[in-house]
Parts: structure tokens; C-alpha cells; sequence
């Protein structure tokens, strides 16, 4: 069995509802090492149920959890996590090197307290109080107990939120140095640019199930149309008779429509329309991939409606 | 568990955690709840500073008027209402509180030991209470000049200390029902009236009959009973009182539990 290719922590066929409302609705995840894996979705899409499963906070009602082949209830297989969570209220009359070496002392084999200090970029914090720091300072030093254990695999929920750029870039520089060493890395964020400098592997949820997974570059093919708009005396209708129009519609005043072959399509509507203006071509980036993902999941009769 | 280790070995070696470290835990933990709650004024005030300044008051400066015998009283009865404090703010109110804000979350996420969260709690109310017994007995023998002999000072700190033990079991109770910012009102709303049916402020025998009935059912009327024996003013048997304060121990650690199972 190849070491590098098996999975670190995978969840088969899981399901876990919450009264009527299905939260997590037969997910399929495998996550590597040496991999930073976003799961982004939009809220309520069942990301925060898919990592407190990982963590063993919360049961599946169907279909099985691993992490590191065991069931993350056990603190063997916790032993090689790291996390940070979206919200945690620490100990506010604590010192941060206090913070550090308290979780530090729930590892087999924790780093130094400074090499984590040095990594987080709280050496200069390490004597004040948690209370005293700022936001972003706080979310820093969560950043620092998720990695104090010399994690394999490391949990991010929404890790910048609150972080000024610099900040977020000196996070970002740590992940890396992380990744580099071989640990595995799940990344939830609201931050679409955040996926997009960081992850090897992106997930995108909605409504307790996969839509789509690969690399960002992946995430984009799938969404390789390009998006055309203009002011013109064309009708949306006859525009989408068109054999390289995917998809035509007014919006306002607007003509907008969708296709893959966005040259052949702009100068066969400058011929038709001299008067043709305000003219956008855009590529869809990883957030339109994204939104376009997500919106035909979530609300598919209203999409019906409007291509109608 | 071999299915592991033969898939990772290097990796399952280095994750042995020896009896040393796991000891070093719990040990951090309870450091750090020591030291946080030592440094948090909204803690120590009710715990040490309003036990001391009752006795102070009333069982010093007004108590003498009321015969000599009312310091010695009294020291039984405020060593009862301080170690009442820490249980039920340092664990119900704590609780009850990082339940709501994500601590408890982490904590159960991390790799903390199991066990490590609640006896950290325990030792910092054990330690709270030593803290208040010390004040109380300094005040009680340099101020009030109460007589105590070695055993009956002993015997004090022993039932104290043992006695802070119902009260952590009763917050641990109290924690996993409360939930967010009203702990601390809902838990004064019990602490001060139980401690006054109890007769700590007021001996019983000068209450209404109701309010001695009451005080039956009451952990703190049992505590001070064996404390007031321990300092040589009580008049029963100790052995009751002692049964009953591990019944409460015993009825709220499993009520506790019991909502644990179900709600997590």
C-alpha cells in the first residue's frame, strides 16, 4: 500500500440530519497529505457539520467517519490534529504562552513553544494577556495552538477572519511552510480569493452534498463559459437561437448571455448591431464558478423560471 | 489500531503518549484553571472577598456582641458559604458559559485527556476553598482570638476541603442546564437563598419551622452541621450529614451525566 496516497481522514456515504433538515446528505471525502483542501459552500451548505464530524464533536447517523483510519471520537486519532475553530471564547486572564503550553501539554510530541511562536508570528505577544490582544491578534494566536501539536492534519475554519492583509499573508506563508513539511490542511472560508491562493483541492457544498471537487483550476473549467453584456436593440430570444449562445436573457435594460466562444459571438453581434454598446466580456473566475455553482443548487425552480 | 500502524508506521510511533505526559495534562489544566480564575476579579470577589467581609462583620465585629461563642460559630458557617462559591461559579457559571462560547468545542476537539476539563475545575474549587479556609481560620485565631486546637483545625480544612466537593457536583449540574450569559444571575438566585434557609447567616433555631424543614434538603445546612461539630459546637452525630452530602454529590453527578448522555 502506497503511504502517500492513502488518505488521512475520509468520510463514506455519511449523512447526519438535525430533526427534518438533512445537513450533510451522503458525502464522499477523502483528504491527503501534504494537500490543502478548501470546502467552501454557502452558509448552511453543511460545511460545519462535514468538519465537526472530522473532529468527532458530532456523530454521523449513516455511513462512516475515519481519521487516521480511526474514529475520530478517539484521542489517538485527535492527537494528530490541529485546530482552529471559527469561534472560541479562550481563557481571557491567560497569558498566550500559558495558552500555548496548556495545549502544547495535549500532544505526544508538541513543538517548542517558540518555533511556534516564530511560526504564528506571536513572539511578541507570548506574555500579555488574551484579553489585551485584538482581533486579529487572538486569531493569530488560535492559528498558533492549532499547529503547537506538530499536527498531520489541520483544521482552519475561516482562519483570517478579522486579519488585516498583512496578517492574512503571513498566515497564508505558515500554511504553506505546513504543507511543505507534509501535513494535510482543511480549509473552510468565505474568502473565495483565500481558496484561491492556498488550496490544491477545492470542494465546493451545498445542501449536504458535493457539486463539484478538483483544483481551483478545475472549478473554473467547469465554468468556462464567458459572460457577454451589452446595451443593444437585440432580442434575447433571437440572440439565443444562436449556435455558440449557451444562454441569452435580458437583464434590465441589458442583453446578457453566456458562451464558450465569446470572439465569434462579439463580432456577430457588432455586425448585427451597430449601435451595439457598453460592451463586457468577463472570464469566470473562481467566485463565479463558485456562485454559478451554488445558485443552480440552491435555487433550482427560480433558475427554471428565468430561462423560461 | 494495527491497521494503522501498519499503514503509518513512522508516523503511529511518534504518537505514543506516555503515563508522563498525559500526567503533564492534566496537571497544565488544572494550572491554568488555577491561574485564570486567581486573576479574574469577577470570580474572586464573591469567593474570597465576600466570605472574608461577612466574617469580618458578623462574626467579629457585631458576632462578640452576641456571646463568645459567635466567632467560633460563625467561622463554621462563612468556611461553609466560601466553599460553596467556587463549585458553583468556578464550574456551573464556567460552564454553563463555555458552553456557549466555543471553549468547550475546542477543548473536546483537541486532544485534551478526557476528564482533564472537569478536574481542572475540581482542583482550582478545592484550591479556592483552601485559599478562603486559611483567611478565615487566620482571622478567626489572630483577630477573634478563637481558641482551635491542631485536630480541630485539621478537621476544619478536611470538611472544607472535602466540602467544596458537593458544591463542584452541584454547578457541574447547574452548568449542563444553564446555558450562555444568564449563569451567573440564575446561579446567585440559588446560591444566596440556600445559604441563608441554610442557617450560615442566621442560626435555624431563630427561623420560622417552614424555613428549618427546608434546610433539611439543603447541602450547605449539612455541611455546616459537620463543620460546626469539627470546631466542638455541634451536638448530633456526624455521620448523617456526611451520608448526605455524598447523596447530593452522588444525585447531581448522575442527573448531570444523565444530561450529558442525552444533549452532549
Amino acid at each position: 500500500m502506497n503511504t502517500n496516497a492513502s488518505p488521512i481522514a475520509r468520510l463514506s456515504s455519511v449523512v447526519k440530519r438535525y430533526g427534518n433538515h438533512t445537513a450533510v446528505d451522503g458525502l464522499d471525502l477523502m483528504l491527503h497529505r501534504g494537500e490543502i483542501f478548501a470546502l467552501l459552500g454557502p452558509n448552511g451548505a453543511g460545511k460545519s457539520t462535514t468538519i465537526s464530524m472530522l473532529l468527532g464533536l458530532v456523530r454521523p447517523d449513516a455511513g462512516r467517519v475515519e481519521l487516521f483510519g480511526e474514529d475520530p471520537q478517539q484521542l489517538v486519532a485527535r492527537r494528530r490534529i490541529g485546530v482552529m475553530l471559527q469561534s472560541a471564547a479562550l481563557p481571557p486572564t491567560l497569558r498566550v504562552g500559558e495558552l500555548l503550553r496548556l495545549t502544547g501539554s495535549y500532544y505526544p510530541a508538541p513543538r517548542d513553544l517558540h518555533e511556534t511562536a516564530e511560526l504564528a508570528g506571536v513572539t511578541d505577544l507570548l506574555k500579555r494577556p488574551y484579553a489585551a490582544l485584538s482581533g486579529g491578534q487572538q486569531r493569530r494566536v488560535q492559528f498558533a495552538l492549532a499547529l503547537c501539536g506538530r499536527p498531520e492534519l489541520l483544521f482552519l475554519d475561516e482562519p483570517t477572519v478579522g486579519m488585516d492583509l498583512e496578517a492574512r499573508q503571513k498566515l497564508w506563508t505558515a500554511v504553506r511552510h505546513l504543507v511543505a513539511e507534509g501535513a494535510g490542511v482543511v480549509l473552510t472560508t468565505h474568502y473565495l480569493e483565500e481558496a484561491e491562493a492556498l488550496a490544491s483541492r477545492v470542494c465546493v457544498m451545498a445542501r449536504g452534498r458535493v457539486l463539484s471537487e478538483g483544483s481551483v483550476d478545475d472549478l473554473r473549467a467547469r465554468v468556462a463559459l464567458k459572460r457577454i453584456r451589452c446595451i443593444t436593440r437585440l432580442r434575447a430570444a433571437d440572440v439565443a437561437a444562436w449556435p455558440e449562445v449557451a444562454e441569452a436573457r435580458d437583464e434590465g435594460e441589458r442583453l446578457w448571455l453566456s458562451t464558450d466562444s465569446a470572439e465569434i459571438v462579439v463580432r456577430r453581434l457588432l455586425d448585427a448591431d451597430a449601435q451595439l454598446g457598453e460592451l463586457e466580456v468577463q472570464r469566470a473566475g473562481l467566485a463565479e464558478a463558485f456562485t454559478e455553482l451554488t445558485r443552480a443548487a440552491e435555487a433550482p425552480t427560480e433558475d427554471n423560471r428565468e430561462a423560461a | 489500531m494495527n491497521a494503522v500502524s501498519s499503514a503509518m508506521p513512522a508516523a503511529s510511533a511518534s504518537r505514543e503518549m506516555g503515563f508522563s505526559r498525559v500526567l503533564g495534562a492534566y496537571l497544565q489544566e488544572a494550572r491554568a484553571e488555577c491561574l485564570r480564575y486567581l486573576r479574574n476579579p469577577g470570580f474572586m470577589i464573591p469567593t474570597l472577598i465576600l466570605p472574608t467581609a461577612f466574617y469580618l462583620m458578623f462574626g467579629i465585629l457585631i458576632g462578640r456582641a452576641n456571646g463568645p461563642d459567635a466567632p467560633r460559630y460563625l467561622l463554621a458557617a462563612y468556611g461553609t458559604f466560601g466553599v460553596m462559591s467556587p463549585g458553583l461559579f468556578g464550574f456551573g457559571v464556567a460552564l454553563s458559559m463555555e458552553r456557549d462560547n466555543g471553549l468547550l468545542t475546542l477543548k473536546r476537539a483537541l486532544p485534551m485527556p478526557p476528564g482533564a476539563y472537569l478536574l481542572g475545575k475540581v482542583v482550582m474549587s478545592i484550591f479556592a476553598a483552601a485559599v478562603v479556609s486559611c483567611i478565615l481560620v487566620l482571622l478567626a485565631t489572630l483577630v477573634a482570638h478563637v481558641q482551635l486546637s491542631a485536630a480541630q483545625t485539621a478537621g476544619l480544612f478536611a470538611t472544607n476541603l472535602f466540602g467544596a466537593l458537593p458544591f463542584c457536583a452541584m454547578g457541574l449540574m447547574l452548568g449542563m442546564f444553564i446555558k450562555g450569559t444568564g449563569g451567573p444571575g440564575i446561579v446567585n438566585l440559588i446560591y444566596l437563598p440556600m445559604a441563608f434557609m441554610s442557617g450560615l447567616w442566621f442560626p435555624l433555631s431563630l427561623m420560622p419551622k417552614a424555613v428549618q424543614q427546608i434546610a433539611l434538603v439543603l447541602p450547605p445546612y449539612h455541611l455546616n452541621q459537620v463543620a460546626l461539630n469539627v470546631v466542638g459546637l455541634g451536638q448530633e452525630p456526624v455521620w448523617p450529614h456526611v451520608a448526605a452530602l455524598a447523596a447530593f454529590t452522588a444525585v447531581f453527578l448522575a442527573i448531570a451525566v444523565r444530561r450529558l448522555r442525552r444533549h452532549g
